[in-house]
C-alpha cells in the first residue's frame, strides 16, 4: 500500500541533510509552506541554499531561517519584500550569497530539472548584467542565454487539497511555484490544508500527480495572512 | 505682454496617463500589467470589455480589487494585492504562466521604466551597477515574450532629466524591445529612425517637447 502521508514534523523532516538545496513554494505569503519551514528550523540543517521566489517577510517563516545563519545561499528573482530586514541586513554584512534570477528562467530551470532537461536556451537576459559571464548562442537569427537545470536536494509544497498517494490540489494563486518544485524535488514534502481519500479527488483537477511526492504532513491552519 | 509657454500645457495625471494607455488596448487581447501607473491601466478598461488580464503569478483573468467581504486570501496579484477571477479566468502554476510570457502568446504588455532610449532599449530593474541585491522579478521575461512592450511613466525625472535617451546610462532589462511610449507629455512610437510624436498634450509644440527629451524627435507623418 503507498501511503506518503506521516504524521509528525519530525517524520517529514527526517533525513533533511546540511547543504542541501531547498526549494520553497510560495509568492509572498500566498502557497508558502510557513509549517513546513518551521520545521525545517526545528530540524536544525544549516549550510543550506534556498530556492525562493522572495526571501522572507520580517523576522518569521524564511526570513528567521536566515536569521539563525541555515542558509549560505539565496537563489531568487525578487530579493525585497514588504519588509526584507534580515535578508538586507545579511547580505550588507556579506553573510549570504545572492543569486538573482529572471523569475521565468527561475521557474523553467526547475520545471527543466523535474523533467530531464539539462539545460535550455532564452532569450531572457539577453545583453543585461543577468547573462554575464553565460553561454550565448544564435537560433533563427535570435540571441538565446543558456540557462541550467536547478534541481533541489528538497521541495517544500503547500497545497490545499492531498491525499495519501500524494496527489495534490492547489487554492487559487497558492499553486505558483508549487507544482514545478514538486517536480524538482529529489524529497518533496509537502503541507497540506485538506487530507482526502483516495479517490476522493477529481482526476481532472488533479495538479500535482503523486509520483512527484514523498510525504504529505496535514496542516490546517487557516489562511495565509495568519500564517 | 510675454507669454510663458510653460503654463499653457498642464502634464497628464498618473490616472489621465493609465486611461490613455487604456483607450488604445482593443478588445480581444490578453495583457500584462506591471506595478505602478500600468496597474492603473485596468481601471480606466471597463468591465464588460473583454480585455484578459495576466497576472504572473498565475492569473489568466484577473479582475478589480474585491469588496472587504469577499477577499480570497489565496488570491493575490504579482504586486501581492489582492484581486478576485473574472468569469472564464483560470489559474495556472509559475512555469505554465511565464511560458505564456516566454512563448509570445500575451499580445502586450504594459511597463513603467526608468528610462527607454531611442533604438528600443528599456531600463526598469536597477538603478545603478551598484545596486547591488536589485530586484528583477518577472521583468525580463516581459520585456522579451510578449507581442508588444509599451511603456507608461512620467518624461522627465523628478530633478528634470529626460527619461527618453539615446542611450539608457542605468542597466539594461531588454535591448530594442519598447514599441511605444506614453508620457504625461506625449505619445511617441519608437521606431527604426528613433522616437516619432504620435500625440502631444493640449498646448505643447514639438520644440517644447524637444526641450524636456533626451534624444531627437519627429513628427508622425
Amino acid at each position: 500500500m503507498i501511503n506518503r502521508i506521516v504524521q509528525t514534523m519530525a517524520d517529514a523532516m527526517a533525513d533533511i541533510r546540511d547543504g542541501s538545496t531547498v526549494l520553497v513554494g510560495g509568492f509572498g505569503a500566498v502557497g508558502q509552506p510557513n509549517a513546513l519551514i518551521d520545521g525545517l528550523i526545528e530540524h536544525g540543517a544549516k549550510e543550506l541554499t534556498v530556492v525562493s521566489n522572495n526571501p522572507g517577510v520580517g523576522r518569521v517563516g524564511l526570513a528567521r531561517l536566515l536569521d539563525l545563519g541555515r542558509v549560505r545561499k539565496i537563489i531568487c528573482s525578487f530579493p525585497r519584500s514588504s519588509d526584507p530586514v534580515v535578508f538586507e541586513q545579511l547580505y550588507r554584512e556579506g553573510k549570504i550569497e545572492l543569486e538573482i534570477v529572471a523569475q521565468g528562467t527561475m521557474a523553467e530551470r526547475m520545471r527543466a530539472a523535474g523533467a530531464g532537461i539539462a539545460a535550455f536556451y532564452t532569450a531572457t537576459s539577453v545583453g543585461t548584467k543577468l547573462a554575464a559571464g553565460k553561454e550565448t548562442r544564435e537560433f533563427n537569427g535570435r540571441r538565446y542565454v543558456m540557462e541550467m537545470a536547478l534541481p533541489g536536494d528538497v521541495a517544500l509544497i503547500e497545497a490545499w487539497q492531498a491525499d495519501r498517494w500524494g496527489n495534490l490540489t492547489y487554492r487559487a494563486t497558492g499553486r505558483n511555484f508549487n507544482p514545478v518544485m514538486a517536480m524538482a524535488g529529489k524529497l518533496t514534502i509537502v503541507q497540506s490544508q485538506h487530507i482526502v481519500e483516495l479517490g476522493e479527488l477529481d482526476p481532472e483537477k488533479v495538479v500535482t500527480p503523486g509520483i512527484f511526492v514523498d510525504r504529505v504532513l496535514h496542516v490546517p491552519y487557516g489562511d495565509p495572512k495568519q500564517s | 505682454m510675454s507669454v510663458n509657454v510653460a503654463t499653457t500645457w498642464k502634464p497628464l495625471t498618473r490616472a489621465q496617463m493609465a486611461a490613455r494607455v487604456a483607450a488604445d488596448i482593443p478588445d480581444g487581447w490578453y495583457v500584462n500589467l506591471g506595478i505602478g501607473i500600468p496597474t492603473l491601466v485596468a481601471d480606466h478598461v471597463a468591465a464588460e470589455r473583454e480585455v484578459v488580464f495576466h497576472s504572473e503569478n498565475g492569473i489568466v483573468g484577473m479582475g478589480p480589487a474585491p469588496t472587504a467581504d469577499t477577499v480570497d486570501p489565496w488570491l493575490i496579484n504579482a504586486g501581492k494585492q489582492h484581486v478576485t477571477l473574472r468569469t472564464g479566468g483560470s489559474y495556472v502554476h509559475h512555469a505554465d504562466s511565464f511560458a505564456i510570457i516566454r512563448g509570445g502568446h500575451l499580445d502586450l504588455c504594459v511597463l513603467g521604466a526608468f528610462q527607454v532610449a531611442e533604438n528600443g532599449d528599456i531600463a526598469n530593474w536597477a538603478t545603478s551597477d551598484n545596486d547591488t541585491a536589485p530586484a528583477v522579478g518577472g521583468a525580463m521575461d516581459l520585456c522579451v515574450g510578449v507581442k508588444r512592450l509599451w511603456v507608461v511613466m512620467e518624461h522627465t525625472t523628478r530633478t528634470g532629466e529626460s527619461r527618453l535617451v539615446r542611450k539608457c546610462s542605468y542597466p539594461l532589462t531588454a535591448l530594442g524591445v519598447v514599441k511605444r511610449v506614453y508620457t504625461n507629455l506625449a505619445v511617441l512610437d519608437v521606431t527604426a529612425e528613433g522616437f516619432v510624436v504620435r500625440e502631444m498634450i493640449s498646448g505643447l509644440t514639438l520644440p517644447g517637447l524637444q526641450e524636456v527629451t533626451g534624444a531627437p524627435l519627429r513628427m508622425a507623418q
